[in-house]
C-alpha cells in the first residue's frame, strides 16, 4: 500500500511515472477522510490547496524535468508554523481566526522542495503540554489505543504519521514535544541541534529551547526531510551558518567502534520492562560493533525544574503580543484598555497557557528573579557542562525517551507537575541545545516505546546513521497500529 | 513555598489575564505546587557559575546591513485586526 | 526660616539614530508616512517573526561613545523590558539593561557666565522606539500608528550632575550639537528625533542624600525642558515646605498649561521583569570595529572651538558660538580663507552679527545663505581697504542679501565708494565754511564743540562718503585758519 512505502520508494515511483503526486495526494486525503475522525489529528485540512500543489509538482516533474526527493510528497505541518493564506491557530482560541500573511522558513523550504501540504496538525495550545489535551480543538487520540494520549505537544503530527495519514509531518520540540509523542505513537522523531533549523515563522513558546524537527516512518525518511528543512536563515539571529551535511548519504556509515554512553541517571528507578527494551536495543548496537559504557550526568535530574523556570519565563514574554489589538481574539465590548487586555487574554488563552504565563511572570518578577530565573540559568550551565563532559568520552548517549507508554486521556491533566515529569528524559537536550532522536524499540502492553539517542551539537548525521542501522536490523518501526495498516 | 490568592491576583494583573472566580483556587493550588517543585533548584550550590541564557552560549549576534527591504502592506496585515480605522489600529481610549 | 533648596537634575536623552531601516527590521524609518505604512511583520510583532540587529545602529552608538571618551563595551546584551501598552506591539521593549553598549563618558558644557562644567554620562544604550497613540477624531478610542515602532534609539543617561534648569539645557544642547556633528541623529525636535526625560529632585543645600525624584517624560524642546524643570522644582519645594513629601512618579509636562502632572497610566505596578532577549545573541565589538568607527569621527565641537581660539585669536565665547554646528563653522572658515586669518575677528563679528540675524529673520538655513562666504569676504575686504566704512558696509550687505550681488557691484551701482581724494574733500570743506560764516566765527572764537557741526555738514554734502579720518585732519587744519 502506498502509505506504507518509504519516501525514497514513493519518489522513485513518482519519477518513473508509476504514480502521480495528485494520485498520491488523493490517496492520503482519502485516508484522512476515513481515519482521522477517530483521531482528531488535524485542525485544518487544506485539500484543494494540496491537490493544486500536487498538480504543480507533477508539472515540475514533467515539464521542468525535476526529480527532487520530496517533489510531490505529501506532508502535514504542525499548526505552529505560519502558512501564508492558511489559518495558523497554534491550537489556541487566541488564533482561531488568524490567517498568517507569510510562510515560515520551514514551510517555504519544504514548499520549494515540492512537498505537498495536506493540512495543519493538532497540537497542545501554543505547544504547552505533553499529551495534546490542552488544544482548543480537543485532544488527539493515539492510533494504538484511542483512549490514550499521543503525547505532546506535537501530538497531531505524531498520531497522523503513526496512522499513515501522511508520509511525514513537521513538529517542534521545546522540552520533548517531538521525541515524546514519537515514542508514544511508534514513529521516528528528530529534534535537531538548536539553531540547525530556522525558527522564523514558528510561533514562539520558549525562544532559547524551541527547535523544529520531523516525524517520519524511518530514520531514512527523516534524513531526507531534515536535509530539506535545515540550514542557515538570515531572518533568525539564532540560526547557525554552517553547511548542512548530506544526511541520507551518511546513513550507512559502519558503527564499528562507535562509543555509546548509557546515562546512569536515566536508568535509576526505570520501570523493568522499559529497561529491558533499552538493553535489547543496546544488544543490537553491540552486535553492530559499537562499544557501550556507563556515563553520569549528575545535574540531569535538575533539568525538569530548570526547564519549568526557563520555559515559562520566556513564554510569559513571548505571549505578551497576543493582546487583542493587531490580530487574534478580542473580547466582546471591552470597557477600557485594561479590560481589553485582561479579557482578550483571559478568554483567548486556555488554562495551561495561563498557568505557564503566570509561572513565568512570577519567576521574573522583582524579588524572585535571582532565586528562580537566574538560579535556573546557572543550573542550565551545570547541566550543559555535564553533557559536554560526557561527549568527551562518548559519541552518543542512549536511554529511554519516556518513563512509561501512552497514558489514558484525562489521567494527568489535573496534575501539572506529574504531567511535566513525562519529559524527564527529553528536557536535558533542549536545555543544552543538543540534537535528539526517538525511534521505536518495542511495545509495553501493546503500546509503542521509544529509544532516545542524544548527540553533541550538529551530530544529526550520526544520530540518523545510528537509528537507520538499528532499523535495518529490527522491525519495530515497520509496525503500524491496528486499523491503520 | 506556596502562593496566596493575593500573589496570584498580582501576577495575573502583571500578565494582564482575567481569572474567573472558579479558576482562582485552581491556580492558587497548581501554581503553588509548581513553585514548590522548582524550589528544588534553591538547594543547588551554584556560587560563581555563570548564568547561561542561551544554548548558543559563546556565539554572537550577526549584524544586518542597513537597507530598507520592506514595503507598505498594511492592508494585508490589517486583515487580521479586530478593529481598524483609517489605517490605525483602534483600541479603547489611551489615557496618559 | 527658609531652607535653601538645591536642585538636582539628571537627563535621559532619547536620540533617534539616522539609519535608513529600523533597528530590528527592514522597514523604512522616514518621518511622516501614512499610518502603519512603515510597519512590517516584525514591527507589528506578528506571531513567529524574529529581530535581526541593524549593524549601522551599533556603529552609530560606538561613534557616540568614542566622541565622549566613554568605554565601549566589548560585549553588550539586549534585554526585554516587559509592560503592556498599545504602542508597544510585543508587550516588551527590546532595550539594554545590565550590559549597555556605552559606559562612563563625560561632556564639558560652557555656562552663561563662561564657566565650564563637566557632566558625567553614566551610559548610552540601544533600544527600539515605540509607536504612537492618536486620539483625534475617535470617540473615546485611540488609534495606533506603529510607523515609529522599531526606530533605533540611543538613550543617553547622564549622572545627576546638573544643578539648575540652565545647566540642564546647556548639557542637552551640547548633546544635540554632538549627535548632529556625528551625523547619527538629525536632531529634529519637532518630529521627536531628539527628546528627553528629566529626573528632578530638590534637597536642602549641604545635604548629601538626594531627595525623591520625579521623572518628567518626553520633553521635546529646550524651552520646555527649562520651563518644566522650573515648574517641577517650584512644585516640589512647595510640597516640602508645606510639610508634604514628593512622590517618586512619572510626570508629563503640559506646555499649554505650563505645568507637570502625574501619568497614572505609567505609574501603576511597573515591574518590568527585564531578562536577556533569547531571540538575540550578545553583541561583540572588537578592537578592529572600534578603530574603523574611530576613523570616521569628524572634528568635534570642542576641538573646533579650541582651534578657532588658537588659530584666529577668537574669544572662547566667539569660538564656541562658531562651532555650534559644522555648517556654521565651515561658513566662518570659508570667509576667513578668503579674507585672511588676520581679519578673523572681523569675520567672526559679521558671521555672528549681520549674517546670523539675516538668516534668522528670513529663517534661511546657513547652507542656503543668500550671501556666500566668498561674497561676504569680498564685502569685508572693502572695509579693510577703506573703500567703505563699516556703517556703509551694513547697507551694502542688505543689498547683497536681497539682490544677491557682490559687494563691489553694489558699491559701484550705488556709488558708495568713500571719497579719499583730499582735494575733493577740501573743496567741500571750503564751500561749507563759506556757507556758514557765523558758526565759523564762533568756532574760531573758542566754541570747539562746533567742530562736530562742520563734520556733519561735510558728511551731509558727501552723502557720508568722505573718509572720516581724512576729513577730521583736513577740517581741523582749515577751521584753524592755517590756510
Ligand atoms: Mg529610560
Ligand atoms: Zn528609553
Amino acid at each position: 500500500m502506498l502509505h506504507n512505502l518509504s519516501i525514497g520508494e514513493l519518489s522513485r515511483r513518482l519519477n518513473s511515472g508509476q504514480i502521480s503526486s495528485v494520485e498520491l495526494t488523493r490517496h492520503f486525503l482519502a485516508r484522512i477522510e476515513r481515519l482521522n475522525p477517530a483521531l482528531n489529528t488535524l485542525i485544518t485540512l487544506t485539500a484543494e490547496q494540496a491537490l493544486a500543489a500536487a498538480a504543480l509538482a507533477d508539472g515540475r516533474r514533467a515539464a521542468g524535468g525535476e526529480s527532487g526527493p520530496l517533489l510531490g510528497i505529501p506532508l502535514i505541518h504542525k499548526d505552529i508554523f505560519c502558512t501564508d493564506g492558511v489559518r495558523t491557530s497554534c491550537g489556541s482560541r487566541m488564533l482561531d481566526n488568524f490567517i498568517a500573511p507569510y510562510d515560515a522558513t520551514v514551510v517555504s523550504r519544504l514548499k520549494s522542495a515540492g512537498a505537498v501540504m495536506l493540512g495543519k496538525a493538532n497540537m497542545d495550545e501554543f505547544a504547552m503540554g505533553s499529551s495534546n489535551e490542552t488544544s482548543y480543538y480537543g485532544p488527539v487520540k493515539n492510533p494504538w489505543d484511542t483512549t490514550k494520549v499521543p503525547g505532546g505537544s506535537s501530538g497531531g503530527s505524531a498520531a497522523a504519521t503513526a496512522a499513515r495519514l501522511a508520509p511525514f509531518a513537521t513538529g517542534t520540540d521545546t522540552g520533548g514535544s517531538i521525541r515524546q509523542p514519537a515514542a508514544l505513537t511508534g514513529v521516528t522523531g528528530v529534534k535537531p541541534t538548536y539553531g540547525r533549523v530556522s525558527r522564523f515563522g514558528m510561533v514562539a513558546f520558549a525562544s532559547s529551547l524551541d527547535q523544529a524537527g520531523v516525524f517520519a516512518h524511518s530514520a531514512e525518511d527523516a534524513a531526507i526531510v531534515l536535509k530539506a528543512m535545515a540550514g542557515f536563515d538570515a531572518r533568525d539571529s539564532t540560526s547557525i551558518d554552517t553547511p548542512v551535511p548530506d544526511y541520507p548519504a551518511a546513513l550507512n556509515a559502519p558503527l564499528k567502534g562507535l562509543k555509546i554512553g548509557l546515562l546512569r541517571e536515566f536508568f535509576e528507578g526505570l520501570e523493568a520492562r522499559n529497561a529491558a527494551l533499552i538493553h535489547d536495543a543496546l544488544k543490537v548496537y553491540t552486535d553492530l560493533g559499537a562499544q557501550t559504557m556507563e556515563v553520569s550526568l549528575p545535574h540531569l535530574p535538575l533539568s525538569v525544574p530548570t526547564y519549568y523556570v526557563v520555559a515559562p519565563a520566556e513564554c510569559s514574554s513571548n505571549l505578551s503580543r497576543f493582546d487583542g489589538v493587531r490580530f487574534g481574539y478580542r473580547c466582546e465590548a471591552p470597557k477600557d484598555l485594561l479590560d481589553l487586555y485582561k479579557r482578550s487574554r483571559g478568554e483567548g488563552f486556555g488554562a495551561e497557557v495561563k498557568r505557564r504565563i503566570m509561572t513565568g511572570t512570577y519567576v521574573l518578577s522583582a524579588g524572585y528573579f535571582d532565586a528562580y530565573y537566574l538560579q535556573a540559568q546557572k543550573v542550565r550551565r551545570l547541566i550543559t557542562d555535564d553533557f559536554r563532559a560526557a561527549f568527551a568520552q562518548v559519541d552518543l548517549l542512549i536511554g529511554p525517551t519516556t518513563p512509561t507508554p501512552a497514558f489514558a486521556i484525562g489521567a494527568k491533566i489535573d496534575d501539572p507537575v506529574t504531567m511535566y515529569l513525562n519529559d524527564i528524559y527529553t528536557i536535558g537536550a533542549n536545555l543544552a541545545g543538543l540534537p535528539g532522536l526517538s525511534l521505536p524499540c518495542g511495545l509495553i502492553d501493546g503500546l509503542p516505546m521509544g529509544l532516545q539517542l542524544i548527540g553533541p551539537h550538529f551530530a544529526e548525521a550520526k544520530l540518523l546513521n545510528a537509528a537507520h542501522l538499528f532499523q535495518q536490523s529490527t522491525e519495530w518501526h515497520k509496525q503500524s497500529p491496528r486499523g491503520f495498516e | 513555598m506556596s502562593l496566596t490568592r493575593q500573589d496570584v491576583e498580582k501576577i495575573a494583573h502583571l500578565a494582564r489575564l482575567s481569572i474567573t472566580e472558579q479558576e482562582m483556587p485552581v491556580y492558587v493550588t497548581s501554581l503553588s505546587s509548581i513553585v514548590n517543585f522548582v524550589d528544588e533548584l534553591s538547594r543547588v550550590q551554584t556560587g560563581d557559575v555563570l548564568p547561561m541564557a542561551h544554548p548558543l552560549d559563546g556565539q554572537h549576534q550577526r549584524l544586518r546591513v542597513d537597507e530598507v527591504t520592506e514595503g507598505d502592506h498594511h492592508k494585508k496585515f490589517q486583515a487580521n485586526a479586530p478593529a481598524v480605522q483609517a489605517g490605525l489600529y483602534v483600541v479603547p481610549r489611551v489615557i496618559e | 526660616m527658609m531652607t535653601d533648596w538645591e536642585v538636582v537634575i539628571g537627563l535621559e536623552i532619547h536620540a533617534q539614530l539616522a539609519t535608513k531601516s529600523k533597528i530590528f527590521s527592514g522597514s523604512a524609518t522616514a518621518y511622516g508616512a501614512p499610518p502603519n505604512a512603515q510597519a512590517d511583520l516584525v514591527d507589528l510583532a506578528y506571531p513567529g517573526v524574529l529581530p535581526v540587529l541593524n549593524g549601522e545602529a551599533v556603529r552609530m552608538a560606538v561613534k557616540f561613545g568614542l566622541s565622549i571618551g566613554a568605554e565601549v563595551a566589548r560585549r553588550s546584551v539586549f534585554a526585554r523590558k516587559n509592560y503592556f501598552y498599545p504602542d508597544l506591539p510585543k508587550g516588551y521593549q527590546i532595550s539594554q539593561y545590565e550590559l549597555p553598549v556605552v559606559k562612563r563618558g563625560k561632556l564639558a558644557v560652557v555656562l552663561d557666565d563662561g564657566s565650564v562644567k563637566t557632566i558625567g554620562v553614566t551610559r548610552a544604550h540601544l533600544e527600539e522606539d515605540a509607536g504612537k497613540s492618536l486620539h483625534e477624531g475617535l470617540a473615546n478610542a485611540s488609534g495606533i500608528d506603529l510607523n515609529r515602532a522599531g526606530t533605533p534609539l540611543l538613550e543617553i543617561v547622564s549622572e545627576p550632575d546638573m544643578r539648575s534648569a540652565k545647566e540642564a539645557v546647556a548639557y542637552m544642547k551640547k548633546i544635540h550639537t554632538l549627535v548632529r556633528y556625528l551625523e547619527i541623529c538629525d536632531g529634529n525636535m519637532q518630529e521627536g528625533s531628539f527628546r528627553c526625560d528629566a529626573n528632578v529632585s530638590v534637597r536642602p543645600r549641604g545635604r548629601k542624600k538626594f531627595g525623591t525624584r520625579a521623572e518628567i517624560k518626553n520633553l521635546n524642546s529646550f524651552r520646555f525642558v527649562e520651563k518644566a524643570i522650573h515648574y517641577e522644582v517650584a512644585r516640589q519645594v512647595d510640597l516640602l515646605e508645606s510639610g508634604g513629601s514628593v512622590l517618586q512618579e512619572t510626570r508629563l509636562y503640559d506646555s499649554d498649561k505650563d505645568e507637570t502632572r502625574s501619568m497614572r497610566s505609567k505609574e501603576e505596578a511597573n515591574d518590568y521583569r527585564y531578562f536577556p532577549d533569547p531571540d538575540l545573541l550578545p553583541v561583540h565589538i572588537d578592537e578592529a570595529f572600534i578603530e574603523a568607527v574611530r576613523a570616521t569621527l569628524p572634528e568635534l565641537p570642542d576641538e573646533k572651538a579650541a582651534r578657532f581660539a588658537l588659530d584666529f585669536g577668537l574669544s572662547a565665547y566667539d569660538a564656541g558660538v562658531l562651532s555650534t554646528s559644522r555648517e556654521l563653522g565651515a561658513y566662518f572658515e570659508g570667509v576667513v580663507s578668503t579674507l585672511g586669518a588676520v581679519h578673523a575677528k572681523l569675520a567672526a563679528n559679521w558671521v555672528m552679527g549681520e549674517l546670523s540675524s539675516a538668516l534668522n529673520r528670513d529663517s534661511v538655513d546657513i547652507v542656503f545663505s543668500r550671501v556666500s562666504p566668498v561674497h561676504l569676504a569680498g564685502l569685508l575686504l572693502r572695509i579693510v581697504d577703506a573703500t567703505i566704512s563699516g556703517k556703509i558696509a551694513k547697507e551694502v550687505f542688505e543689498a547683497m542679501w536681497s539682490e544677491g550681488q557682490t559687494a563691489d557691484a553694489v558699491i559701484e551701482a550705488k556709488g558708495l565708494k568713500q571719497i579719499t581724494d583730499s582735494g575733493a574733500i577740501e573743496g567741500v570743506i571750503d564751500s561749507v565754511m563759506a556757507a556758514n560764516p557765523k558758526q565759523l566765527a564762533d568756532y574760531r572764537s573758542g566754541k570747539d564743540k562746533l567742530f562736530g557741526f562742520f563734520v556733519g555738514q561735510v558728511m551731509k554734502e558727501t552723502g557720508g562718503k568722505a573718509n572720516p579720518a581724512q576729513l577730521n585732519e583736513l577740517l581741523k587744519a582749515k577751521l584753524g585758519g592755517s590756510s
